[in-house]
């Protein structure tokens, strides 16, 4: 019984099947859970919101204040209402009336006009970052021509920016998220969801039957074990994926600039990795509980240290480090590469061996720590 | 000269600081039934499983079909059929596919005819499509022997089969046992009911992790050298209270009419029969002790 049998790998593969095909319940969730996963996080993290009520505070009446609000309220992201006090307007910010209050001083006319670049604060309710982000960029994107129409012909063919500048006052960083970003994360995160936790309960499963007794005292070695248990789940892993495609581009209007087939061949490597450390795990936990606990507890530091919730560039160089034997923060940057950018192999072939590194090593680690005895 | 399907010495195994089996020397010839009996954690499941390759042992060795029972534990797996204390197939497979996949890890030639005749032989045919989680206990562990042998091993290791079956399927699956051992196939089974052990030609009793005794049914019965007295008549119930703890009185119970008093000196025996069941209606006579004395007998056993 020396090697491995094609046959006996063959011969779990189906039983695996037969089984995996006839848990209704999984197959339901193994569908029905990317679909909500996708839905809610897609519209939750991506959440564009427009026509946010925002406070004005003006010191002045004058042209250019008037322009300005103009300009905001065409960006589509604001509504504008006027404040008569600031404290009033405080107020109304601290309420959660208004998310924005933006604030013209006195003498911004007459700043402008001598080129003293007047600064114009913007206070922000950070308590919801993500829409602040995208309100933000707005209004940085209109300092330089908002003006121009009005103003005095020596500061008009001026060079070196806006006449003005505005502060967003915000107490978060904001980031760059925009909901074709998220999806193609999503992709990563969801299949590493499903497929690492699936697959760390299959052994445990075994073993809390009893089967597994039955299946160690049978001439079967743990490599046609490991590939016959493992393979039923990469189908359904593939199964996700097409369904996160789909949605993602029907409904998310994701763009396709790369080629899907790279795409799928490279989330075939991603979801290895996961199901070699899921059956690590699976081998190592001695009951479906724990099992269940040690994909968690490798599912949150990915969530965290890949990037798809935080910017890989903000982290601090270890948690990088981290980040970087990470196959979710491969797959990440490889999906966003592919599907928004156009990558090709070359592109991403950075990213690829160290998920290639990480399969060979966690499924090295699986059969290892696979025991062929009870002992 | 007789050829040992199991012969192994000296066999221990601890679990963390509870040594389950200690120096254990087991030899079983070819071709036998062997009863495999001994308490709740006597190590019978240990000693089986170390047999089967599934634990490897602290101390000792010898051979399983003439293979080494540590290095060959591959090659033994092959040619043993372990059926396991608890159901151990999967429930979501009809009985069928459980037995193909078994043929199929075992890479049987001829797989379908193969299949197909073990399920009519243990009367699974018509149960074929089922799945194995709906069948009742006993049908479960017929298809659990049907599974085990599938292979046709040379030697058969099973744990308690019959445990929770009802008589009739115990008788059943007792029949298919004693065909097997007819073909010539070694069977070490291990049991809690006197009926099947006396269906063994040899018996195997642990306790402690230590072989206590073994032989025939009648050796056992013999060598224990047990005295019994059945009494009968008014007032028995009465009497056996007071039995219990009397000199030279180790065990009193009653099966049915008749109060059984199991003990070694017959003559203190006599003596607390004779000054406690002094009741009038009471007829006492000494009768040839049977296996289940002997097992209660040696359960009771404070060294064992």
């Amino acid at each position: 019984m020396s090697g491995f049998s094609f046959n006996r790998f063959l011969a779990v593969l189906h039983k695996e099947t037969l089984e995996m095909r006839r848990d209704k319940a999984t197959i339901g969730l193994t569908v029905m859970l990317p679909l909500i996963q996708l839905f809610l996080f897609g519209y939750a993290l991506n959440a564009n919101p427009r026509h946010l009520p925002t406070g004005v505070l003006t010191g002045e009446e004058s042209r250019y204040s008037r322009d300005l609000e103009a300009a905001l309220r065409n960006t589509g992201y604001f509504d504008l209402r006027r404040f008569a006090s600031e404290a009033e307007a405080d107020t109304a910010l601290a309420r959660g009336d208004v998310l924005f209050v933006l604030n013209i001083p006195a003498g911004f006319t007459r700043d402008v006009d001598n080129g003293r670049k007047p600064a114009i604060l913007m206070d922000a309710d950070a308590t919801d970052p993500t829409a602040i982000a995208q309100a933000s960029a707005a209004v940085n994107a209109l300092n330089a021509t908002v003006l121009q129409r009005d103003l005095p012909v020596p500061l008009q063919n001026q060079t070196g920016g806006a006449p003005f500048q505005i502060i967003v006052h915000s107490r978060y960083n904001p980031e760059a998220i925009t909901a074709i970003n998220v999806v193609p994360g999503l992709i990563g995160v969801i299949v590493s969801f499903s497929t690492l936790v699936i697959t760390a309960l299959t052994m445990t499963r075994e073993r809390e039957a009893g089967t597994m007794e039955n299946l160690l005292s049978m001439p079967v070695r743990p490599l046609e074990v490991m590939f016959g248990k493992i393979l039923p789940y990469v189908g359904l892993g593939y199964v996700q994926v097409f369904l996160i495609l789909a949605v993602s581009v029907a409904v998310f209007g994701v763009p396709v600039h790369g080629s899907i087939p790279l795409l799928l061949a490279v989330l075939g490597l991603f979801i290895a990795c996961n199901l070699a450390l899921g059956f690590t795990f699976s081998t190592i936990a001695r009951t479906q509980m724990q099992a269940q606990q040690l994909a968690q507890f490798a599912l949150l530091p990915s969530m965290m240290l890949s990037g798809f919730i935080y910017p890989f560039a903000g982290m601090p160089l270890w948690a990088r480090a981290i980040g970087e034997v990470l196959p979710l923060t491969h797959i990440i940057r490889i999906a966003r590469g592919i599907l928004l950018k156009g990558n090709g192999f070359a592109e991403i072939a950075g990213d690829v061996w160290p998920m290639a590194v990480f399969a060979v090593a966690a499924t090295g680690v699986a059969v290892w720590s696979y025991r062929e005895t009870l002992d | 000269m007789t050829r040992y399907a199991i012969d192994v010495h000296g066999l221990a195994k601890r679990f963390g600081d509870r040594q389950v089996v200690s120096g254990l020397d087991l030899r079983v010839p070819e071709g036998e039934i062997c009863g495999f009996l001994g308490g709740n954690g006597s190590g019978k499941t240990t000693t089986i499983r170390m047999l089967c390759g599934l634990l490897t042992p602290d101390a000792g060795g010898g051979t399983c079909l003439g293979l080494d029972v540590i290095k060959q534990s591959a090659e033994i797996r092959l040619q043993v059929g372990y059926m396991t204390q608890r159901f151990s197939f999967y429930g979501e497979l009809t009985v069928k596919e459980n037995l193909d996949f078994v043929a199929r890890l075992y890479q049987l030639p001829n797989r379908g005819k193969v299949v197909a005749d073990m399920l009519e032989r243990m009367g699974l045919a018509d149960r074929a499509e089922q799945f194995a989680r709906n069948l009742s206990g006993g049908w479960k562990q017929r298809m659990a022997l049907a599974a085990c042998v599938l292979h046709r091993p040379k030697l058969l290791l099973l744990d308690e089969p019959t445990a929770g079956v009802d008589a009739k399927a115990r008788r059943e699956f007792w029949d298919l046992i004693n065909d097997m051992a007819a073909e010539g196939m070694t069977v070490l089974v291990s049991t809690h009911y006197m009926d099947e052990a006396e269906r063994c030609k040899r018996i195997v009793y642990l306790s402690g992790g230590r072989l206590i005794v073994q032989g025939t049914a009648e050796d056992v019965v013999r060598d224990a050298a047990l005295v019994v007295f059945d009494l009968t008549g008014e007032g028995i119930d009465k009497v056996s209270k007071r039995l219990r703890g009397a000199p030279g009185i180790e065990s009193a119970t009653i099966f049915g009419r008749a109060l059984r008093v199991v003990g070694l000196d017959r003559d203190a025996m006599r003596a607390s029969l004779a000054t406690i069941a002094t009741e009038p209606g009471i007829v006492t006579e000494e009768v040839p002790a049977r296996l289940d004395d002997v097992f209660i007998h040696l359960l009771q056993e404070p060294t064992a």
